[in-house]
């Protein structure tokens, strides 16, 4: 009898659950199809290792490089070398990100600043920041300031340039709301500016972070005492290519480790922007 | 000039909340306002006519204080307030937030509340604006200004943009809300039977100037079949060069 009613209004799902079929498409299957391909690839590496196809000077196979993490971690070699670049990696994007932000809110919302400051960054950006190692060498030195810089720099145009067009691409008719609200020059900057802006910006951020590992990647293979990047260039002349590959696998799970981060920060801070993709 | 005596009567225009003076706007060598001269009386409901192109967004935008580049005097009275075509809700703020933007003084959220209800939303407060159909987000604009207890509403054509049925409620809605606050407008609009139906007094925009100025002396409420309610739509159609029957044209 129920069935009766419902018929008219579900005959999709009452004729696929008469057949026994997923009554719907969950997304558990195709997860696990899409982590096939690299298991895959670790099983065949790894057995090509074991068959001595793959000479282990060239390329560890996967279980050295986890056995040779597990000791590094155990005796605390791995964490003081992640830790350093992590401080590398901070402060740079720090100072990168704060400049590229003030500049870029400069150049966006003050004509003066904009004429002042937006040619010239043009043209910088046009430099390849990883080429002024030589220059930057010369300036600061092999230390700290280097491998810094390099971060700064690499953090610096992105930010600085989706800030400066995320405040450009303000749809000047919510300025113009906000203003019949009563607000002031400096509540409109807040209240519509900055949120507008918002999108544009964890772009920005987003890129900073891939060009600032980028950075620090060369960064470190200059004259380093410490850092990921150091322990790669100082198994390299051991030829502890499982050492070498480790850092590899660092680097990138830096890289998806912070994008993540950054996904779910902005998925939280744009909530409203749910509503508008849906419409 | 009986027309202008009446609407002086109805609406005591001896103490206006906005007054315009001479105001002239060009953009380039384009001359667009040419001279206006604008009072609107207190609690006075006055539409704004007048073809495309003809001025009346800019002149709107004068007397919001949104335009630098115009002269002539304006003086308003009193507390402004502001709906536009589109509702310009800031998307990143839920619709309590955005009713509240910049509001002061003691209960913000009491009277955003009430603000709400009054538009028929009071349980929509915690949507965001892109969650809303557009004569929901329109009531919410309208419920923005509102909230500022404004003095004299500044609309500019607020339900162009929305169907027949919307429209209708709309203007029932923006009726009972002007009967309950009292408030003074001048409604920029395309639709005559809209003008009429919601004004107390109508202008005409063309060539720059205020070339028209009737008084609306029909009984509230009011309704399209009403008696008279043809003759003014055919005079005020006829000002604006529209042809009010077929073989006209
Ligand atoms: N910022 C601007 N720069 C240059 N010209 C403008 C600008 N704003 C308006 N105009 C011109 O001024 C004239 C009047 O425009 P306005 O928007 O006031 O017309 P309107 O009467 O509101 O028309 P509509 O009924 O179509 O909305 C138009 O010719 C328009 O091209
Ligand atoms: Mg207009």
């Amino acid at each position: 009898m129920t069935a009766d009613v419902r018929a008219p209004a579900l005959p999709a799902e009452r004729t696929r659950s008469a057949r026994g079929d997923r009554p719907r498409r969950s997304p558990g299957p195709r997860r696990w199809r899409r982590a096939v391909t690299p298991v895959l690839i670790v099983v065949l590496w790894e057995g090509a290792a074991r068959l001595g196809i793959l000479p282990p000077e060239k390329l560890s196979p996967p279980s050295d490089v986890l056995s040779v993490g597990l000791r590094l971690t155990l005796d605390g070699t791995l964490g003081l070398h992640l830790l350093h670049s992590l401080l590398r990696a901070f402060v740079g994007l720090a100072v990168g990100g704060v400049l590229g932000l003030a500049l870029g809110a400069l150049a966006g919302l003050i004509r003066l600043g904009d004429d002042l400051v937006d040619p010239t960054v043009q043209m910088a950006r046009m430099l390849p920041h990883l080429g002024l190692v030589p220059l930057l060498l010369i300036w600061v030195g092999i230390g700290e300031p280097l491998k810094i810089s390099l971060v700064a720099l690499g953090a610096f145009f992105p930010i600085y340039l989706n800030t400066y067009t995320g405040i450009r691409g303000i749809d000047e008719r919510l300025v113009e709301a906000a203003r019949t609200c009563g607000l002031s020059a400096a509540a409109r900057v807040r209240h519509v500016v900055l949120p507008g802006a918002l999108p544009s910006l964890f772009l920005g951020v987003r890129l900073a972070f891939g060009a600032g590992w980028l950075s620090l990647v060369v960064g470190e293979q200059v004259n380093a005492e410490t850092g990921i990047g150091f322990l790669m260039m100082e198994a390299r002349d051991f030829s502890q290519t499982d050492v070498v590959v480790l850092g590899l696998l660092i680097y990138a799970l830096l890289g998806m480790l912070s994008d993540f981060g950054l996904r779910v920060a902005e998925r939280r801070a744009l909530a409203w922007r749910q509503g508008l993709q849906a419409s | 000039m009986a027309a202008r005596a009446a609407g002086e009567l109805t609406t005591g225009l001896a103490d206006p909340v906005v007054t315009a003076t001479r105001i002239l706007r060009a953009f380039g060598d384009q001359t667009v306002l040419d001279g206006v001269d604008l009072r609107i009386g207190r609690g006075e409901v006055v539409a704004l006519l007048g073809g495309s192109g003809s001025g009346k967004s800019t002149l709107l935008r004068i007397l919001a204080g949104l335009d630098s580049g115009a002269t002539g005097e304006v003086s308003t009275r009193g507390r402004t307030g502001v709906v536009f075509q589109e509702h310009r809700l800031l998307p990143w703020k839920r619709v309590t937030d955005n009713i509240a933007l910049g509001l002061r003084g003691s209960d913000v959220p009491g009277r955003t509340a009430a603000a709400l209800a009054e538009v028929g939303l009071a349980d929509r407060g915690r949507a965001w604006p892109a969650e809303l159909s557009g004569g929901q987000a329109q009531r919410v604009a309208l419920a923005r200004a509102l909230v500022r207890e404004p003095d004299i509403l500044l609309l500019d054509e607020p339900f162009a943009a929305l169907d027949a049925l919307n429209r209708l409620r709309m203007q029932a809605l923006f009726g009972r809300l002007r009967a309950e606050h009292g408030f003074a407008a001048l409604l920029v609009t395309h639709d005559v039977d809209e003008a009429l139906l919601l004004a107390d007094r109508t202008l005409v925009l063309e060539d720059g100037r205020i070339v028209e100025d009737t008084a609306v002396t029909l009984p509230h409420p009011r309704a399209a079949d009403h008696p008279g309610f043809g003759d003014l739509r055919r005079n005020l159609l006829t000002r604006l060069r529209v042809p009010t029957s077929p073989d006209e044209s």
